[in-house]
């Protein structure tokens, strides 16, 4: 190895929220609350969705994903409002549910959005798709100025999304920011049918309701969509198996048979 | 929040990334800058060392799969070190573990990158 290893020095000198004399008692992780636990198999617990399509299944985030890997970055200006970042998320995890675009429900965990927990939802796949998707996500971290979900097997997308505000000068900026690839090769082919551009809108939308709830007249989402790998990850195509697509598709071409039985 | 601090150690073509305070998302540059001048440098392999790592949340995880994909994109060797068992979990959490190979100490991670 080479005796002058070269520093890389950040241009912002950040200070530490912990005073001297407490450093030395300051918890060795101070980020571990705000982590997950480890879990092997996720626990949805219970909701009022009658459609548990998550209890079992492991996470899965982008690294595990079959489709080209996506960066995406939404964000809003909090203009005119008298905010801060806390209080934004604090907003926002409180009514996750309601800032979602009509027709997209939500089950939050009953806890609330917490390191560990897990939310339900049901989705459209596709703009005008005869099936409703269910499916969850893990709070995989929470803190006062974001929180991060991971996706689980059988989710259309394996992906990671964070939700975050930030001051800007004077303005407060919540966005919203996921790393996702199509979990299968059904997934990747919706996906670039319409399913992209859908969950562009869907997240425009989600912000766009947050800002308009916080009081912001007349909000603009800024957007920006990178394709960061346009390889497919062929060794994953079997992540079709747990496709929450195909069960949902099951479960609603069966619904009359489970209907008659009393099975459902 | 403390500010991060990269250092870059290199010989042949493994490169040793000691990575110091606390990983965000707005480690970003300087990660991706260390890491670009250690392939600039003939790199083929990149250790991350994590021993003195304080603190990560998730856009920091983010952070490390991106840089993970540029790296298996180049032809670069991604392997870590230097884990304390809360951060090892959570690359195991996160399934990070399965895309980086997690070694006990910089020599045997160094081994294994050149290998």
């Amino acid at each position: 190895m080479t005796e002058t290893p070269t520093q890389i020095e950040p241009e912002t000198n950040a200070t530490t929220d912990v005073p001297a004399d407490d450093a030395a008692e300051a918890p060795a992780n101070r980020d571990a609350e705000h982590w997950a636990k480890p879990v092997d198999r996720l626990y949805a617990g219970t909701t009022a969705m009658k459609d548990d399509a998550v209890t079992g299944k492991r996470v899965r985030g982008p690294l595990q994903g079959f489709g080209q890997l996506w960066q995406k970055s939404f964000s809003v200006r909090i203009e005119g409002v008298e905010t801060t970042p806390e209080a934004v998320i604090a907003t926002w995890k409180q009514h996750f549910a309601e800032f979602w675009p009509r027709g997209q429900r939500f089950y939050a965990p009953l806890s609330g959005i917490k390191p560990g927990e897990v939310g339900l939802l049901e989705i459209e796949p596709l703009p005008g798709a005869p099936v409703r998707l269910s499916t969850g996500v893990l709070v995989l971290y929470a803190d006062a100025e974001s929180f991060t979900f991971m996706t689980p097997e059988g989710h259309t997308l394996s992906a990671w999304i964070t939700f975050s505000a930030e001051r800007d000068g004077d303005v407060t900026i919540a966005r919203a920011q996921a790393l996702e690839r199509p979990s299968d090769p059904f997934d990747e082919v919706a996906y670039r049918m319409g399913g992209n551009r859908q969950n562009n809108k869907f997240w425009q939308g989600t912000l766009c309701n947050l800002a308009t709830y916080v009081g912001v007249a007349e909000p603009v989402v800024e957007t920006q969509v990178v394709c960061i790998d346009k390889h497919r990850q062929w060794r994953h195509w079997r992540n079709v198996s747990n496709s929450a697509t195909l069960h949902s598709a099951r479960r609603t071409l069966t619904a009359p048979f489970r209907k008659l039985t009393g099975r459902g | 929040m403390s500010a991060t601090v990269i250092e870059l150690d290199q010989e042949g073509p493994a490169s040793v990334l000691r990575i110091e305070g606390d990983v965000t998302s707005g480690s970003e540059g300087d990660l991706t800058a260390a890491y670009g001048l250690a392939v600039a440098n003939g790199a083929t392999a990149v250790v991350l060392d994590f021993s003195k790592l304080e603190y990560m949340n998730s856009g920091g995880i983010g952070m490390l799969v991106t840089l993970l994909v540029r790296a298996q994109r180049g032809g670069v060797r991604l392997v870590a070190t230097g884990l304390s068992d809360h951060y090892r979990q959570i690359f195991e959490l996160t399934r990070l573990d399965e895309a980086i190979e997690i070694h006990a100490d910089e020599s045997a991670a160094v081994a294994a990158a050149i290998a």
